[in-house]
């Protein structure tokens, strides 16, 4: 009782685990301008090395540590300063897209998946959100890139090109105002320079084919408002495919649709990433979609991963008790019991992320060593590790 | 209007009333039709009508759960507020402890209101920013005068504590809360008026997996302590299997399969039915379901296909369901389906 009481306090931010932070919705003015001089002072630094001109080639080139990775993501970092406080959306994530594979990350919102995405695209909103650390290792086909360090001019010519995103908003995310033909050929057009008219719009249709429109050229001719949920998803998914991108980032593609229609969906992505033999990286909150889709999974909590490892290894076994708990919080068919398992509290705020596992709080089989420092990654298997302590008795894989 | 009229007398001559499940009944919704008219022009002359719910009839047992399964634009929604008299109807009748809702004059319905709530889907739109806490949960108690002045503190502290708020909470405001402790907020609200029946519209698609938990066990607890009655709305099969007692599946405002749940879930009948639980994904990647999936989107209720309104999304169509409307028939004690592909209680396609 006593611990909830705390947690409860928590939630607002008002009284932290430590009892010694400041309080974070009453700030004075003072304060808060003092914090956002001092963000302004990290942000425009980080702000110039971004916007100089001739960016030396070697800066930004690198070597994959692993040739059948198409993405490797090391200890990634993406800060937002705001006004009240930095909050830490991506805290140190380290994980690896193979070439022709499906990787899943799953988490609740708020745990820095879509942020993962963003950093990958450079769609971070600047100057508050900064990737301030960490390497993103992306195979082109000549060269490997550092995606955080490449300059925007550069980043242009892979964005959307040979890194394409799915937003999870269909309806958001095409223009109403033009037609949805046109919206692809922009794409097409814009990154296959002295290509004709014609041959971009035959592409184009090709495309719209290509994700299961049957009328294609009737669809090539309509706005956006003129097709269903599941048709402008399919526009999405083809603009996305327009440029056979070597990796497809689908952030919670099928969420704002109906059962039957996202299994339409689910099912054109499997048979499109085969034929066009690209990577995915798919971003979701429903574990269901991901055991049908993803060949590995990565587990995310309040900015960092907590377990990864392959689909069969993470559902079958699953390690870190946050997963266990996601797991048995679902109502399955399988096991049908009267009450669901459900987490208690909530995540920690993210202004004031506590010094110790972050999960510590809601945790059910927490013990002593979990009042230590935030847990390393724990390897379990080959493929398969785990931030708990629970699993310090394997060996350690380093921070 | 006067065709409506009509066409209810219509209605009511030609059909005898839905089977009704069992006796005991809290609510039983006969015949049910909502229809939105479309109009356009200079005097905004009416061109037709959308058939948001279209003759849905249905039972509610007291103390049970009804899920209410389907996919957007079906009108499951519009069900909950015609139950509820939020929509007025265009023919039917909804009776609610043996009283007709929609004959009631406005005295009357609103006498009857703190019997019947609703909670609604999405909790950071269906509080009021301006109000605290404990003015928006006690706000109708004090209105309906259902406690006496100087017990409504600790009325209210009771039912925020029933719903896992603090009483501390009741100086706060919405903003302050996360999405959970919001339809907490919203459950608590609904039931300080101490009801018997609730409408719950897609209560938890706002929220988090491991919120979406806590939500679904407090709404059982409050079921179990207080006997209440509900209809459960959404479109997420698992979330409906597992709190529910009686399933209804709809389709372009049409029933078109009721059920016990063991019996819907083990042995779906109709084609839409099977296909949307079929698509259902399992959290295993070993298993591989056989899955059903269904060609193109939902008609327009605008303009519903003839005959069987699913025929042209369906795998087993034959030619009478492009003519005629399948009517709901019992297969079995627990078992309603509107297809022709049975009769007589055996299946024939």
């Amino acid at each position: 009782m006593e611990r909830k009481k705390g947690m409860i306090q928590n939630w607002f931010g008002r009284k932290n685990g430590r009892g010694s932070a400041k309080s974070v919705n009453y700030m004075s003015a003072k304060e808060i301008r003092q914090i956002s001089r001092e963000n302004r002072r990290i942000t425009d630094e980080l702000e110039r090395m971004r916007n100089r001109e001739n960016v030396p080639e070697s800066e930004y080139v690198t070597a994959m540590k692993d040739p059948g990775n198409i993405l490797e993501i090391e200890d990634l970092n993406t800060w937002f300063f705001t006004d009240i406080g930095t909050v830490k959306a991506v805290d140190g994530v380290s994980f690896s897209v193979p070439r022709g594979k499906t990787v899943g990350v799953v988490g609740e919102s708020g745990c820095g998946k879509s942020v993962t995405a963003l950093s990958i695209m450079q769609l971070v909103q600047r100057p508050q959100g900064q990737v301030v650390k960490g390497e993103l290792r992306f195979r082109t086909d000549d060269l490997t890139i550092d995606l955080v360090k490449i300059p925007t001019d550069k980043m242009q010519k892979i964005r959307g090109n040979e890194i394409s995103m799915i937003f999870q908003e269909p309806m958001t995310s095409l223009n109403p105002v033009f037609k949805v033909g046109m919206q692809i050929d922009e794409v097409i057009a814009l990154h296959n320079e002295g290509m004709k008219r014609e041959e971009v719009k035959a592409r184009t249709i090709e495309m719209i084919k290509l994700v299961g429109i049957a009328n294609a050229e009737g669809v090539y001719d309509m706005y956006p408002h003129e097709l269903s949920g599941g048709m402008r998803q399919r526009a999405m998914i083809a603009m996305a495919l327009g440029c056979t991108p070597k990796l497809i980032i689908a952030d919670e593609p099928t969420t704002a649709l109906d059962v039957t229609i996202q299994a339409q969906i689910m099912d054109l992505l499997r048979q499109l990433k085969d034929r066009i033999n690209s990577s995915i990286m798919l971003i979701t909150h429903d574990l269901g979609v991901i055991a049908e889709m993803a060949d590995y999974v990565v587990v995310m909590y309040a900015g960092r991963i907590v377990e990864q490892g392959t689909a069969a290894e993470v559902f079958h076994h699953p390690a870190h008790p946050y997963t266990v708990g996601l797991m048995a919080s679902r109502p399955s068919r399988i096991r049908n019991t009267e009450q669901l398992y459900s987490i208690p509290g909530s995540v920690p705020n993210p202004i004031d992320m506590p010094n110790y596992c972050y999960f510590r709080d809601r945790c059910n089989r927490a013990y002593e060593a979990c009042n230590g420092d935030y847990p390393p990654t724990f390897s379990i298997s080959g493929t398969h590790s785990a931030a708990c302590y629970h699993y310090s008795a394997v060996n350690e894989v380093g921070k | 209007m006067s065709e409506d009229k009509r066409m209810k007398e219509v209605r009511f001559e030609k059909r005898s009333s839905g089977v009704s499940l069992s006796e005991a009944s809290l609510l039983e919704v006969k015949n049910l039709k909502t229809y939105f008219p479309i109009s356009s022009g200079l005097f905004s002359k009416v061109k037709g009508y959308v058939k948001a719910v279209d003759d849905v009839s249905f039972s509610i047992r007291r103390g049970t759960t009804m899920g209410l399964v389907g996919e957007s634009g079906c009108g499951k929604t519009t069900i909950g507020k015609t139950i509820l008299r939020l929509t007025e109807m265009s023919g039917g009748s909804v009776t609610f402890n043996g009283i007709d809702i929609h004959a009631l004059d406005r005295r009357a319905l609103r006498a009857l209101r703190p019997r019947m709530q609703i909670i609604f889907q999405d909790p950071y739109s269906s509080l009021s920013p301006r109000m605290p806490v404990g003015e928006i949960i006690g706000e109708a108690v004090r209105e309906k005068r259902l406690v006496a002045p100087e017990d409504f503190d600790d009325y209210i502290t009771g039912i925020m504590k029933d719903c896992g708020l603090q009483e501390y909470h009741k100086d706060r405001y919405p903003h302050e809360f996360s999405g959970g402790q919001r339809q907490r907020i919203c459950i608590a609200r609904a039931l300080a008026l101490n009801p018997e029946f609730i409408v719950c519209d897609e209560p938890v698609s706002a929220l988090d997996v491991s919120i979406q938990a806590q939500i679904i066990n407090l709404l059982k607890a409050l079921q179990a302590k207080y006997g209440l009655t509900y209809l459960f709305i959404s479109h997420d099969l698992s979330v409906v299997e597992h709190i529910s007692d009686t399933v209804g599946v709809m389709y372009l405002g049409n029933l078109v399969e009721y059920a016990d749940k063991a019996s819907i879930f083990d042995n779906p009948l109709h084609p839409y039915t099977m296909a949307l639980f079929s698509a259902i994904p399992v959290p295993d990647p070993d298993v591989k379901t056989k899955r059903i999936i269904l060609e193109g989107s939902i008609p327009s209720p605008a303009n519903p296909p003839e005959g069987c309104k699913f025929h042209t999304r369906c795998s087993y169509c034959m030619d009478v369901c492009k003519v005629e409307v399948p009517q709901m028939q019992a297969m079995g004690a627990d078992h309603q389906v509107a297809c022709h592909l049975y009769k007589d209680g055996r299946r024939i396609g």
